[in-house]
């Protein structure tokens, strides 16, 4: 997020709740998918593509099994290209054995208005035709514009529009937490 | 470079490492079953060809149409042009039909340049080639792939010695991968004839050396250059022989080259005039892979131009590239 909020971000969940919500979810996975034999973990990058990771480690600890993880970038697929100078693209990185008749599980941090959720099942297309596609994200902040929900969910955090949400992990940002802001309002007051 | 991407001296450190990044990502495309983006969708890009050539334009329009842009191709033969139309009535032509790019070769160094300041068209213009003067896609064709073969595909050139060899007066992919590989912090020594080297080319930043033998046993890349038939109105050597013994690379040569060495060429290749038919086969010479990498750095050069509401490359960073929370 470069707004930067007027009060400082408040956490809201620290590193242990993180973890604890990553392992309930991956339990979640295994008893939903049945073993999770034919599960592909996709990470939508940035924070995705971890939070992807520390999940199929997740799920090799309970199965026993290496989960195949990769990265789904939907850059080319946006909405709002249009919007900005053209984005710097992010790593795509399909698992050898492909996503060809598996269940795919995409996972992000934040899931807000769906948009992003919508560009990575038409970026999938392009890429194979999974039996099945889940979502995964560790926190729900509603307001959706598209009709999309998620599968499995770390936290519901009811917010106003009003409200930033940044989630943090050590890999990206030195440290785990999910912290709420006050979005930088213009003094005109245009919302 | 704002717009337009017309010189490789243009481009900053930082531009030209974004194009090779975003080339890197474009390429992987390329290995999946359908290879094909949706991120042009209903923009037009004009191929203006008023110079023969078939490998960059083909890779244009194969890059336009796999970022699902619309092509037109248009050369001079058999157009209004061999009726006499100029380049300006042409433009205005082209703008009038609504198009987001015009990728242009011309035989005249500066038509691009011309295309792009004159404010007949209002789209991106893409130098593909103007007479001797540049040809900057080529250039970041060659500087690709020699950061794939060399630098692991990261990062940029510093340090590497990269040789080019032969038609240095009459070569605009000469020009640009001078003006390119220095950016990026490689150190470029031309040997050639003293007849084919142009004019001026002390201010260039690079070296100029007359004894291949000497210069090829301590390069991380040998770009062989085609001889230039066509724009040769003088005799700028005795013989073909003489040209291909002194400044042409053979297997023997090339043996002398360091073991990680690798030979380009831009193509067309003249197979036994500055490259033998041993060498150009070699898996050392990279020329087929350049094909393949071109269109990939096509397309990233066509993403970065007109993928967003403007273009990305030297922009001064206030818009930040990372996803913003609004569009979660």
């Amino acid at each position: 997020m470069d707004a930067t909020p007027a009060t400082p971000a408040r956490p809201v969940l620290e590193g242990p709740d993180i973890a604890r919500m990553l392992t309930r979810i991956a339990h979640e996975i295994v008893e939903r998918a049945k073993g999770a034999e034919d599960v592909v973990l996709l990470g939508i990058p940035t924070r995705g593509v971890f939070l992807a990771r520390r999940l199929a480690a997740k799920l090799e600890e309970i199965t026993g099994r290496a989960v195949p993880v990769g990265s789904l970038d939907i850059t080319m697929y946006r909405d709002d290209l249009r919007l900005g100078p053209a984005r710097t693209l992010a790593r795509t990185d399909i698992p050898g054995d492909g996503i060809e008749g598996r269940v795919v599980l995409l996972v992000d941090d934040v899931l807000f208005s769906g948009r992003t959720i919508r560009a990575a099942l038409d970026a999938l297309n392009d890429i194979g035709r999974p039996r099945a596609v889940q979502l995964a994200v560790l926190v729900d902040r509603g307001h959706r514009e598209l009709p999309i929900r998620a599968d499995y969910v770390g936290k519901n955090l009811p917010t106003s529009l009003r409200e930033t949400v940044k989630v943090q992990l050590a890999e990206e940002d030195g440290r785990d937490a999910v912290l709420l802001g006050v979005k930088q309002t213009t003094p005109a007051g245009e919302r | 470079m704002k717009r337009h991407l017309i010189s490789a001296a243009d481009l900053s450190r930082d531009d030209a490492v974004l194009i090779l990044d975003t080339a890197e990502e474009m390429a992987r495309v390329a290995d999946r079953p359908i290879k094909k983006l949706p991120t042009l969708r209903g923009r037009t890009v004009v191929n203006l060809f008023f110079e023969d050539s078939t490998r960059t334009r083909i890779s244009f329009e194969a890059a336009a149409k796999r970022l699902s842009a619309d092509v037109i191709n248009f050369s001079a033969k058999g157009s209004s042009v061999s009726k006499g139309e100029s380049l300006k009535d042409t433009a205005l032509t082209l703008e009038a039909m609504g198009a987001d790019a015009v990728v242009i070769r011309h035989h005249d160094s500066g038509a691009p340049h011309r295309l792009a300041t004159s404010g007949w068209i209002g789209g991106s213009v893409i130098n593909a080639g103007d007479g001797t003067h540049e040809h900057p896609t080529q250039a970041l064709l060659d500087a690709f792939t020699m950061r794939r073969r060399l630098a692991g595909g990261e990062g940029d050139l510093n340090g590497r010695r990269i040789t080019i060899v032969g038609d240095i007066l009459h070569s605009r992919v000469a020009r640009s991968n001078v003006h390119l590989l220095t950016t990026l912090g490689a150190e470029v020594t031309l040997v050639a004839p003293p007849t084919l080297v142009p004019v001026g080319v002390e201010t260039w930043p690079c070296e100029v050396s007359y004894d291949l033998d000497a210069v090829v046993a301590k390069s991380d890349a040998v770009m062989m250059l085609r001889v230039q038939r066509e724009r040769m109105n003088a005799a700028f050597f005795p013989t073909e022989r003489e040209y291909a013994r002194r400044y042409g690379l053979d297997g023997e040569r090339m043996a002398r080259m360091p073991g990680h060495a690798i030979v380009m060429h831009p193509g067309p290749m003249n197979r036994g005039m500055e490259i033998t038919a041993e060498v150009a086969d070699s898996p050392r010479c990279t020329a087929v892979e350049q094909v393949t990498n071109g269109v990939s750095i096509r397309m990233a050069v066509m993403y970065l131009l007109l993928g967003g509401n403007e273009p990305a490359l030297s922009t001064p960073s206030t818009t930040s590239t990372t996803r913003t929370e609004e569009n979660k």
